[in-house]
């Protein structure tokens, strides 16, 4: 039947489209090789795998990287806590508020970045708040409550109420049953969220200038190189290795939440 | 265990206590920290600074909000605001094939790379997708380089001599902001479409063939409007996303600035936190506009 090919213009198009959106990342590939030191120059004179070893012995691209595996880390410890419980009381019951939740837990990410970076720094101003470790986490956590409540209300809504209700019949308490039935169903958009959270805050940029004071996370490293270039073929090699760490987790969560259809209770 | 169990069956007695108990700490954070430092900002937004003393004055005025629509502020804004619309109708136009082959036609192996063909973009690193288009759009960079070898240069010089959109190189134009832009958020577009264009029924496509209509004409009166609430559910962050950015503008543009280089200047070097408040404010009235539209529009639904 015709309807099952797609038109050749169709394909051109969202071949093109795809195409776009890959090409340019993939021109950081070669860059991070290039001979040339100075420009942006292409084709490449030559290549070389020298810049690799000079950015291994900058110890200021090891302490921002330091910095923002820590702030990733902590701050997505904090984002599963609060995601998972807002997903929990919000895919559950039906209470009041429970449309204005969804909204404020959605806020920080659907108004622009900088919004959340200067009311941050102007809370952090007027509370007399010195900026630290902790005032990054703080804003880092905020918008990343959003990426794992969105993972977990999913698969909350799957997990079907009559496998909590055989688990108290046969005598579980409340949190035996978070711990043994609902947690295992869950386990895996939890994982997911997770990571996802952990490359978001990895990634960071704008909310982290707001709020970092003269601490360097990997991004803000970054952006310095992109507005103060000191020596480009380093930034090259970082960004190459950028792309590499956030590629791990979203090939992750995909594989994670790719056979969500078959979570136990389901349709019973 | 026994203290728990009383927990455990207070909580299962009492569901309303149970819901309280998993809100609290989220509806606490978010609610004391984000809003907490919107309001703090939004009351800043009411306080003025003294010109020459440059102290802030904490006392009520709109003041601050009357500076916005000095011309120079102005143009900020507009300048903003048309990018944004651009952004948005230019990702439109490219996301909505990716997102129809995707939605209609990818099967099995081929519908796994639409996806990751579009989340990874979508979740890697975003100063480093602005980096590589400052390697693409640099004088010595890739384009320049395929002009040249088209013999084609002096198109190129042709268009970055059209004023606004043009410049000294595509890095330092409003064309090279444009285009960052758009590749940037292109994903955020694509999704939310690709969503909506699922649940069209393959019938209701076939009906209106069967009816008699051109692809143009399905693709006008059925497709389209049933795409429209994920075409605007796309729009939500490509616009949202433009309104507030200030890094793409800062490496890749013109010296003509946008409403989030204006907040990041008038905070810090300025010292001008209230005119800095202000200016973010308006992308906080514009999408409180523009979501309070997309709700009616239904949009909600296909994020």
């Amino acid at each position: 039947m015709h309807s099952d090919r797609a038109p050749f213009g169709l394909k051109i198009a969202a071949g093109l489209g795809l195409a776009f959106m890959h090409l340019p990342i993939l021109l950081i590939f070669v860059y991070a090789f290039t001979t040339e030191d100075k420009s942006y120059q292409w084709p490449p004179p030559g290549f070389t795998l020298k810049w690799f070893a000079v950015t291994w012995e900058r110890t200021d691209v090891w302490e921002a990287l330091g910095l923002s595996l820590k702030v990733a880390s902590v701050s997505t410890v904090i984002a599963l806590i609060l995601g998972t419980l807002c997903a929990a009381a919000v895919s559950r019951t039906k209470f009041f508020g429970r449309e204005a939740i969804s909204l404020l837990v959605i806020l920080p990410i659907a108004l622009p970045g900088i919004i959340t970076g200067i009311s941050l720094r102007s809370a952090f101003n007027l509370a007399d708040i010195p900026f630290s470790f902790w005032t990054i986490v703080l804003g880092h956590a905020t918008f990343c409550v959003v990426v794992v409540y969105n993972n977990a209300v999913a698969r909350f809504r799957r997990v079907s109420g009559s496998l909590v209700e055989a688990s108290m019949d046969l005598g579980a308490n409340s949190f035996q049953t978070f711990r043994y039935v609902i947690l295992p169903n869950i386990s895996t958009a939890l994982l997911a969220g997770g990571m996802l959270a952990f490359a978001l805050s990895f990634d960071e940029v704008i909310v982290t200038t707001f709020t970092a004071g003269q601490q360097q996370t990997l991004p803000i490293w970054m952006l310095e190189e992109l507005v103060r270039p000191r020596q480009r073929p380093v930034t090259n090699v970082v960004a190459l290795v950028v792309v590499l760490v956030t590629f791990l987790p979203i090939l992750g969560a995909y594989y994670l939440t790719r056979g969500t259809d078959t979570v136990a209770g389901q349709g019973k | 265990m026994s203290a728990l169990n009383r927990i455990s069956d207070t909580l299962w007695r009492r569901p309303n206590l149970l819901v309280l108990a998993l809100i609290l700490p989220p509806v606490l954070w978010l609610g004391v920290i984000y809003l907490g430092s919107l309001f703090a900002l939004l009351a800043q937004s009411f306080f003025s600074i003294d010109e020459f003393s440059g102290v802030i004055q904490y006392e009520l005025t709109l003041k601050t909000y009357g500076e916005l629509f000095r011309p120079s502020n102005f143009d900020i804004i507009i300048r903003t605001v048309v990018m944004a619309v651009a952004v948005t109708v230019g990702a439109a136009i490219i996301g909505f094939p990716v997102a129809f082959f995707a939605a209609r036609y990818a099967r099995g192996k081929w519908k796994a790379i639409f996806y990751l063909g579009v989340m990874m973009p979508l979740w890697s690193s975003y100063l480093v997708k602005v980096y590589s288009w400052k390697l693409i759009l640099a004088k010595e960079g890739i384009l320049n380089w395929f002009f040249e070898t088209l013999h084609l240069s002096w198109l190129l010089n042709a268009y970055l001599s059209i004023p606004i959109i043009g410049g000294n190189s595509l890095s330092v134009s409003a064309t090279g902001t444009f285009l960052v832009f758009l590749y940037v958020w292109l994903p955020f577009m694509i999704l939310p479409i690709q969503a909506s264009l699922e649940r069209v029924p393959h019938t209701m496509l076939e009906a209106s063939g069967d009816l008699g209509a051109r692809p143009y004409q399905t693709f006008r009166h059925v497709l389209f409007p049933l795409a429209l609430p994920g075409v605007i559910a796309g729009s939500i962050f490509t616009f949202s996303l433009t309104l507030g950015d200030y890094i793409i503008p800062q490496i890749v543009g013109s010296s003509r600035r946008f409403i989030g280089q204006a907040v990041y200047a008038y905070q810090g070097t300025a010292g001008n936190i209230p005119l800095a408040a202000a200016f973010a404010v308006v992308p906080i009235v514009l999408m409180i506009v523009y979501l309070w539209i997309a709700k009616r529009q239904g949009a909600f639904d296909a994020l």
